[in-house]
């Protein structure tokens, strides 16, 4: 890792990446390049030791995986200094499960989370529990973040409970989100951002990635093309209409 | 067969033709339902008495099957479910009027396998691979891992199980199995396999063989293996020339020789018989339409688009790939970034389908050449106009690959006559 390169963090794909979230880290290396900035994708292995890298991205998995990643990102308390320090997170799904104070694995049990989010993930109620969050979403994001209506598609029986200092990324305008009564969708602390969108959320969502890289190397310039986030939007727009929507607040 | 079971087998049969008749599809689907409400025994009735060889698992199933009918057909005749209905009424339109004395060769979906295994008794059962199908459906792999698992618990000699010994949930179900017959078919997909399906351990691969790092869950030593374009049975090397392309096929070929070797048919004479088979289900079979003739690719989840590329890499023709997302294909499209489109670079695409827009925003990330073009017809002839300007050798070659996942793809075969390669 040179010094002028952004060097992200791919942490455990075989163990959470089977949700196509692995994507995210193309997109956010992508935009980097095309930007003249370089940057490189680390993809760290379970048991391998965390590197140093300016931004680490967790994916969605299936429960036996996430108790791995738990175990692994706890270790030595890596992760934790290595945000202490300003670097960015982003987490979906069970990665984002897996950060929070306690998640639940299935059949009443629970597991100790990373603890770098002040949150905690159950299950639903048992008379809700065949309501697996599953379809379209579209997120209103909190104002002070001034990013356009996010879309994704969400896929998960977790019921996800912010305290403390832990915000919601955004309101669910159309879907699940956490599963709280005050529609709240994702999790937003410090520079970790945590959400249930898959899509990847990056791609479907640019302005989203480019938050990101900004808490990283300060004020972006514009893409030399646009191609890429014309066809984002088309995506969006067919994601937007799936959802029941057509023109909302973009 | 008793007065009800032949009144059965007549009625669906009727049903059948009725239903061609009217073009209201294959018929197989149909007549097996309606014969099957009047006489529930009727499958394992018309199994009595019969070899029969069961194919399984989540790709390659209709092509597997088709390569040891190719073998076993070198004895005679063999029935089998070859327009691909694999639920038990197409096991029963299968082997309706078919001799006791013929063997069957049946696909059977990865669900109802422990219910036609029970109905059958088959002499043999091949077990490909599992994965999801769709991004939501790893729950549905488990118990299916399972469900296999508890199938064969208690089996003696019989049935022989053929197993893929590089997927380890294949492997993990297939263990109690008294007779089993590993296979290295390889596997290209390992994202549905990293932890241990025996104790949730984490799973450790290298070249030829994987592990559990927390139980002893590891790679049986394979009697018949793919290697190096070879299928090695016992020690003895023969080589693997099929029609059909690619590393999975040659994989699926490895286990059809194994499953044709526990039937009396020697390897060699199977994989000869292996040759004849030039398209399975319009998969691979040159299709042709006024816009422009093609080879047509069925990708239907992330480890079937892993084996494509493979199946591509050496062809220089404009490539079609159509995307759609209706229940049948998984309504999530996100799976298009855990396939590695990025090894299409250098090639010009042409994406189409409902969700073209979607696969398009995916190789724009890859930084590959592509152009997204609404409806099949017109990126047919979109990537034929293209193929004309840059005519490449072999006059007799398709003007196009084409690729499609579930329902594009049976938009693409629906309306074609194959030139070559059909059954």
């Amino acid at each position: 890792m040179s010094d002028s390169s952004v060097a992200i963090a791919l942490l455990y794909p075989e163990l959470l990446g089977t949700y196509g979230d692995n994507g995210n880290a193309t997109v956010l290396a992508q935009r980097l390049r095309w930007r003249g900035i370089a940057a490189e994708v680390v993809t760290v292995a379970p048991r391998a030791p965390l590197p140093t890298c300016e931004i680490y991205l967790l994916g969605g998995g299936e429960d036996d995986p996430q108790r791995h990643v738990a175990r692994d990102l706890a270790e030595g308390g890596r992760l934790t200094a290595a945000v202490e320090g300003g670097a960015v997170v982003l987490a979906v799904c069970a990665g984002l499960q897996v950060l929070g104070r306690s998640f639940a694995t299935g059949e009443g049990r629970y597991a100790e989370g990373v603890g770098l989010l002040d949150i905690e993930t159950g299950r639903p109620p048992r008379d809700q529990q065949h309501k697996r969050a599953v379809g379209e979403a579209v997120v209103e994001p909190r104002r002070s973040l001034n990013l356009p209506m996010l879309v994704g598609f969400e896929n998960h029986g977790g019921l996800t409970t912010l305290r403390g200092h832990a915000l919601p990324l955004g309101t669910v305008r159309v879907g699940i989100g956490n599963g709280t009564a005050d529609r709240a969708e994702g999790v937003i602390s410090g520079h970790v951002v945590g959400t249930y969108l898959h899509g990847p959320v990056l791609a479907l969502n640019p302005a989203l990635a480019d938050m990101l890289l900004g808490w990283v190397v300060g004020e972006l310039p514009p893409l030399p093309d646009d191609t890429v986030d014309a066809a984002a939007e088309r995506v969006k727009a067919i994601r937007l209409e799936a959802a029941g929507l057509t023109t909302l607040g973009m | 067969m008793g007065v009800r079971s032949s009144l059965a087998v007549l009625a669906g049969t009727a049903a059948s033709q009725s239903s061609r008749l009217l073009r209201r599809g294959s018929g197989e689907v149909i007549g097996g339902r309606i014969a099957l409400e009047l006489q529930p025994g009727l499958l394992a009735e018309l199994a009595a008495d019969r070899v029969v060889a069961c194919v399984s698992g989540t790709n390659g199933k209709t092509t597997t099957t088709r390569l040891l009918v190719a073998a076993l057909a070198t004895r005679g005749p063999v029935a089998s479910n070859a327009g691909g209905a694999n639920m038990p009424e197409g096991h029963v339109v299968a082997l309706s009027g078919v001799p006791r004395d013929r063997p069957a060769v049946l696909e059977v979906d990865e669900v109802y396998l422990p219910q036609v295994v029970a109905a059958v008794a088959p002499r043999t059962i091949v077990l490909l691979n599992l994965s999801r199908d769709q991004l939501d459906r790893m729950a549905e792999t488990r118990r299916i891992v399972a469900a296999w698992r508890a199938m064969l618990v208690g089996a003696t000699e019989r049935p022989v199980v053929i197993a893929n010994a590089d997927d380890p949930l294949v492997t993990w179900a297939a263990m109690p199995a008294g007779r089993v017959v590993w296979v290295g078919a390889g596997l290209a997909w390992r994202s549905d396999a990293a932890i241990c399906p025996s104790c949730g351990g984490l799973l450790t691969f290298a070249a030829e063989s994987w592990a559990c790092e927390e139980c002893p869950l590891r790679r049986p030593e394979p009697e018949v293996a793919l290697r190096d374009g070879e299928i090695d049975v016992r020690g003895e090397r023969l080589p693997v020339e099929l029609a059909l392309p690619g590393r999975a096929n040659r994989g699926n070929a490895a286990l059809a020789t194994a499953a044709a070797d526990v039937l009396g048919i020697a390897p060699a004479d199977a994989l000869a018989a292996m040759r004849a088979v030039t398209g399975v289900g319009g998969r691979y079979a040159v299709h042709r339409r006024p816009e422009a003739t093609y080879r047509l690719f069925l990708a239907k989840n992330p480890a079937g688009w892993v084996e494509i590329f493979d199946m591509l890499a050496e062809a220089d023709r404009p490539l079609v790939l159509a995307i759609n997302a209706r229940t049948a294909d998984g309504r999530d499209t996100s799976w298009l970034w855990d396939v590695p489109f990025e090894k299409l670079r250098g090639r010009h695409v042409v994406v189409t389908g409902e969700r073209g827009a979607d696969l398009a925003l995916r190789l724009a990330y890859a930084e590959v050449d592509h152009e997204l073009v609404p409806g099949t017809d017109a990126a047919l002839r979109t990537a034929k106009r293209r193929r004309d300007q840059h005519p490449a050798a072999g006059a007799d070659d398709p003007d196009l690959d084409v690729v499609a996942n579930y329902t594009a793809f049976q938009a693409l075969r629906g309306t074609v006559a194959p030139v070559s390669g059909h059954q």
